[in-house]
């Protein structure tokens, strides 16, 4: 039976409980007890009773189960096999598992009386569209064969023990109903643990994605002292040779962490200002009609794929500009097309939104009153703006650019495309410079071997750039934080 | 000899608490306000008198804050409302085009219903109105606004230490006082109160009223309130809305005494709002 089906049976159980627990707390209520919990409370405690043991079995089984016939297939392999590398046997498992899988298409007849041969095999499966690797051994026709009837076996037990579970559960479930039961706190509790196992699994993934970084950079630096990496100035990474291990590349992290914050400081030099003032107009001048059209229309431009600013960035503002200065130098261009300027200038305007949105959220949070109490004063508008609501909101205004100062650290394809692949360490805007998420992207992609400090590096790189960012976002939430008291 | 010069001073302490005859600061004529379609005014006629605490009274939603905010023009800042009418401060048309907003609010303050203090320091909070005006050539003198404006607020022995602290940790009744003073700082010549003690505790609520009363002195004052007792403790005059109209206005003592309107009768005795 079919896990899926099996999942099915064990809902309509759980559905069937939820039906008959309704009824019997409706028929028990004869109104000499007032009920704890209404009739519906008793019937999904019912239903939980029954679904969630049978589930959670499941759950468990499913993943026990894998492991079970994994090693039954290892054990089952030919000892010449085992004995060889570790790549070897996973790759004799995986064939006799494909092979297994294949096998499933037969039918009953063809499976009595299976041919000894893989030649014979083949064109068998074959005929059921499945193609299968050619060099699967004609000793793992057998050991698949064997593999398929003990997983009908395990597939045996667990349907039975979990529509077992199922209806043992809801028996449970509903011979509790009584007037005065608590299905309604019971059923409220289940509610509140899946709640706080949804919340629990966000975390868990945040801390499993710092681990898997964690033991790459950790072997990245027992090949490449600490010092090299985070204090050189250089950044040469080479190609690993074979044999030599590729230790002699110099992973200075210094001119890319250089290029990634002079990018991200010439994207807030244009992103700021514009959005700060459009967050401004927008919350202070701005017609109800008006706001209702450009609030939108500046959200959009958040909505656009990064790569396709890139684009934009690489074929047509790359090449104006270093055309604009070639026609001002008079025939020698002074910025070149990927440059700090050019991927500056379009990461700002992608981080326009971010930065107007979220202004425009904290300048709307001042109180009315604070304007009342200006304006009231004789202050104008601007005067009010400048003097009480700016200064009222700047804490916020400050989380707000940190907020964005990590999106511009952390953005990648604008600067892939703009900012060029040279790890220059320079002061001028028009060169080109590179950072630290570009060289992520380099060293990770063609065929590289895995374990060499080349590829390795992008970790230690990726795990710098996640302090990074983490440090800025925790001190921007906490300013944040600290500014939304203030009007409580 | 002796009976004379105590009638004599009767006479003048009568005078000076009813001051009849003041002449007219603001006058509003035919007074209407809509906000949207709906009107929360209709045809207002009230003059306030100069060196008076008009008060204005009526239970929620009778006009009376819409009015007031009338008077500076603080309804401009509410873009639905629209303002019908005539209202004049010194037989001026207010919303004449001529007029300039910005001098009109400084010469006609307000005080608000909730103490509302700029998240700056005592200092700051008080010369905020004189920087923006330029009142002040230098420091010196903004030390002096600032050190006059408390002192008139009644708020300078607590704060003269502490001006460079927030004003926002200052205690309700100070936060008030000290929006009074940001008020007088810029030298109005009329004071607009909206509810200025709802918010403050009964002894913080004694301090303000004292207060109003002796800005009177110096400034022309126009407050509204719910409490009764309020009004008939800090004001000359006193007007009573009732659904956007003005119902009556007079002196405060007959009006508390003997009101001509029967709504006005019910209203003091708390028989509705």
């Amino acid at each position: 039976m079919s896990f899926l089906l099996v999942f099915a049976i064990v809902l309509a159980i759980g559905l069937i409980a939820f039906v008959i627990g309704r009824q019997r707390a409706r028929a028990q209520d004869d109104g000499t007890v007032k009920p704890h919990s209404r009739a519906h409370y008793h019937g999904w405690w019912a239903f939980l009773t029954g679904v969630i043991p049978a589930v959670l079995f499941l759950a468990a089984w499913d993943i026990g189960a894998s492991a079970y016939l994994n090693s039954h297939i290892h054990a089952a392999l030919p000892a010449d096999i085992a004995d060889g590398t570790v790549a070897h046997e996973d790759l004799a498992a995986g064939l006799v598992k494909s092979l297994a899988s294949g096998m499933r298409r037969l039918d009953s007849q063809t499976l009595a009386a299976l041919p000894q041969t893989f030649a014979e095999l083949r064109p068998m499966l074959a005929a059921k569209g499945v193609a299968l690797a050619p060099d699967t051994q004609d000793y793992m026709i057998p050991i698949a064969a064997d593999a398929n009837r003990v997983s009908d076996r395990l597939d045996m037990i667990v349907a039975v023990v979990s529509i077992g579970l199922a209806l043992l559960g809801s028996v449970y479930g509903l011979s509790r109903i009584t007037p005065r039961g608590r299905a309604r706190n019971h059923v409220e509790k289940v509610m509140l643990w899946s709640l706080l196992g949804a919340s629990t699994l966000a975390i868990l993934t945040t801390i499993g994605i710092v681990l898997s970084m964690l033991f790459q950079t950790i072997a990245f630096f027992e090949k490449i002292p600490l010092t090299n990496f985070f204090f050189g100035t250089v950044w040469d990474p080479r190609f690993a040779a074979a044999g030599s291990g590729g230790a002699e590349g110099q992973f200075g992290l210094i001119p890319l962490l250089a290029g990634t914050l002079y990018i991200a400081f010439v994207a807030l030099l244009v992103a700021v200002p514009i959005g700060l003032m459009s967050a401004v107009y927008m919350s202070e001048y701005a017609a109800p009609k008006v706001r209702a059209v450009v609030k939108p229309a500046l959200e959009l431009l958040a909505g656009i794929p990064t790569i396709v600013y890139g684009i934009f960035a690489l074929v047509t503002l790359g090449p104006f500009l270093r055309d604009i200065s070639a026609a001002l130098a008079g025939g020698t261009p002074f910025i070149q097309a990927q440059s700090i300027l050019t991927a500056g200038l379009v990461m700002g305007v992608m981080l326009i939104p971010v930065v107007s949105s979220l202004s425009d959220d904290i300048i709307t949070a001042v109180p009315r009153a604070m304007r009342d109490g200006s304006l009231g004063l004789g202050a104008t508008r601007s005067e009010t703006i400048k003097r009480v609501i700016l200064p009222a909101a700047l804490p916020g205004i400050v989380g707000a650019i940190l907020l964005t100062a990590s999106r511009a650290i952390g953005e990648t394809m604008i600067v892939v495309l703009a900012a060029g692949v040279a790890a220059n360490l320079t002061l001028n805007p028009f060169e080109a410079m590179t950072t630290i998420t570009v060289k992520i992207v380099n060293q990770l992609t063609g065929d590289l071997e895995f374990n060499t400090p080349q590829t390795l590096v992008a970790f230690a790189l990726g795990i710098t750039l996640f302090a990074l960012t983490l440090v800025m976002n925790i001190v921007a939430l906490y300013i944040v934080r600290k500014y939304r008291e203030q009007y409580e | 000899m002796n009976i004379m010069t105590e009638k004599s001073l009767e006479d003048a302490v009568n005078a000076e608490m009813n001051r009849p005859n003041e002449p007219i600061k603001m006058r509003g004529d035919q007074v209407t306000v809509h906000y949207g379609d709906k009107q929360a005014l209709f045809g207002v006629n009230l003059d306030v008198r100069q060196n008076q605490v008009t008060a204005l009274i009526g239970p929620s939603g009778c006009g009376k804050s819409t009015f007031l905010r009338c008077l500076n023009r603080m309804n401009d800042t509410i873009d639905s409302a629209r303002v019908g009418g005539k209202i004049t401060l010194d037989n001026e048309d207010i919303y004449d085009p001529k007029i300039d907003v910005v001098e009109l609010r400084a010469r006609v303050g307000m005080v608000f219903q909730k103490p509302n203090p700029f998240p700056k320091s005592i200092y700051e909070n008080v010369a905020y109105g004189p920087r923006i005006h330029g009142l002040a050539k230098n420091k010196a003198e903004l030390d002096e606004i600032v050190e006059k404006s408390l002192q008139k607020a009644a708020l300078w022995n607590e704060a003269k230490d502490r001006l460079n602290e927030p004003g926002t940790g200052l205690s309700g009744g100070q936060q008030q006082r000290l929006c009074i003073a940001r008020a007088i700082a810029v030298a109005p010549e009329v004071i607009l109160m909206d509810e200025p003690c709802s918010a403050l505790d009964p002894i913080a609520t004694a301090k303000v009223e004292e207060l109003i009363d002796e800005l009177r002195e110096n400034y022309t004052i126009v407050i509204v309130t719910h409490s009764m007792q309020q009004a008939a403790r800090v004001s000359q005059r006193t007007a009573m809305f009732h659904l956007g109209y003005l119902v009556e206005e007079g002196p405060t003592d007959k009006m508390f005494t003997n009101p001509d309107d029967k709504r006005t009768q019910d209203y003091i005795t708390g028989r509705f709002g």
